[in-house]
């Protein structure tokens, strides 16, 4: 006989090891779980492997260029002009620069007319890599050291 | 005017509902971009670019890069005659002023716009030991600025060199899609200020976007194929010399 009074014993001596395995066991997990409850941020494996806020941190930041749609709210009638000549898929901050705090209050923040003496040869300066048939010039031969502007209209630069 | 309960309950119930739904109202007026129905990436047609560094200087006031770091830049290439595996490469200043002007006719020449290619297996989001680098849902690659510890393994994963150490954060920093932009209906900062239309924002998800037709009808490339990111920055005639 395998019951035997001994052997019931041992096992009931065996199991109260076994509880206290499982007891321990179930410690470490709780202790597991309250520590990662308390490490991992919230948002954490929303989306994967990262904190999901992480994305609206990202999206926080504030807008420096305004966009051609919004100069044209107030600024029709040089649009028109430029949509007319060359320049018409060149956007108003390529050259103006980022004025979304002028979009947003135009009084307080005045825009600063570019000059056209550093501006035009930024793009216009002929160099052998500008594809060929970019307009470039050799600015010192074209114009003998007259300003750009006093030929061109920037807006709408054919002659 | 004297209350009585039943109107005072009745009239905070009606303002808290009523308050509820304006704030939801807002809450969706805010959150309306919806990220599943984007997947974020860029068409550069090289034979646009002029080198006028307008992208770069663009990109730095939008998102306040510090000079000396990159998260675009222009690079200048000059294949002379057959030595094509070695072409001659400049970014003075990472072309932020442009190029200092160069008449080799007789050589190749152009001008490579380059960025974080936002790679849909991007190596560097694999390296990332803590989960600050990700790729959001709509495909953009991003940094948790409060996460990153700094490491740097990012830095060294990516094959395009488009990550930098933020000289004060000491977080890792790269281009963000201008994820700030796009999210809002707007153009990235580069790609607003080409003058060419050489760089052009792209959602792949977009029927109606013209990168579809741009990738159908045109010689297109991405850098680096064997390295299987599965970029999403699309060169049109590329030359073969680009690395």
């Amino acid at each position: 006989m395998l019951c035997t009074a001994a052997s019931v014993k041992t096992i009931l001596k065996e199991s109260e090891h076994l509880i206290r395995l499982v007891l321990v066991a179930a410690i470490l997990v709780v202790v597991f779980l309250v520590v990662r409850n308390v490490v991992v941020p919230a948002g954490f494996g929303k989306y994967g492997h990262y904190r999901a806020e992480a994305l609206d941190d990202v999206r926080a930041r504030a807008v420096s260029f305004a966009g051609r749609q919004a100069c044209e709210a107030c600024h029709g009638e040089v649009v028109q002009t430029k949509n007319q000549g060359k320049h018409a898929q060149v956007g108003c901050e390529a050259c103006h620069g980022p004025l979304a705090a002028h979009a947003g209050d135009p009084i307080a923040n005045q825009a600063v007319k570019p000059d056209p003496a550093t501006l035009c040869v930024r793009c216009h300066e002929a160099d052998s890599a500008k594809p060929k048939g970019f307009p470039q010039v050799i600015s010192s031969e074209h114009a003998g050291g007259t300003s750009c502007g006093a030929c061109h209209n920037p807006h709408r630069p054919a002659i | 005017m004297e209350l009585n309960r039943r109107q005072l309950l009745a009239g905070a119930g009606k303002f808290i509902i009523l308050s509820g739904a304006a704030r939801a109202a807002l809450d969706g007026d805010a959150s309306r971009y919806n990220a599943a129905e984007h997947w974020w990436g860029m068409t550069i047609d090289v034979g646009k670019c002029i080198g006028c560094g307008n992208c770069v200087r663009g990109c730095a006031a939008e998102n306040g890069v510090p000079r000396g770091y990159f998260r675009t830049w222009v690079e200048r290439y000059q294949v002379n005659g057959e030595d094509i595996e070695h072409p001659q490469v400049d970014s003075p200043d990472g072309g932020f002023n442009g190029f200092p002007p160069r008449h080799e006719a007789w050589a190749k020449s152009f001008f490579v716009p380059k960025l974080c290619n936002h790679c849909a297996d991007s190596p560097c989001v694999q390296a990332c030991p803590v989960g600050a680098t990700f790729d959001s849902p709509d495909g953009v690659i991003l940094v948790d600025e409060k996460y990153c510890v700094g490491c740097r393994y990012c830095i060294q994963a990516c094959p395009y060199g488009c990550r930098y150490l933020h000289p004060t954060k000491n977080t890792a920093d790269k281009c963000t899609l201008c994820y700030h932009r796009i999210t809002q209906g707007l153009t990235t900062a580069c790609a607003e200020v080409c003058p060419t239309g050489a760089r052009k924002l792209a959602d792949l998800k977009n029927p109606a976007d013209p990168v579809h037709e741009f990738l159908r009808s045109n010689n297109v490339q991405i850098l680096k194929p064997y390295m299987a990111t599965r970029a999403k920055v699309y060169y049109k005639d590329l030359d073969g010399a680009v690395r």
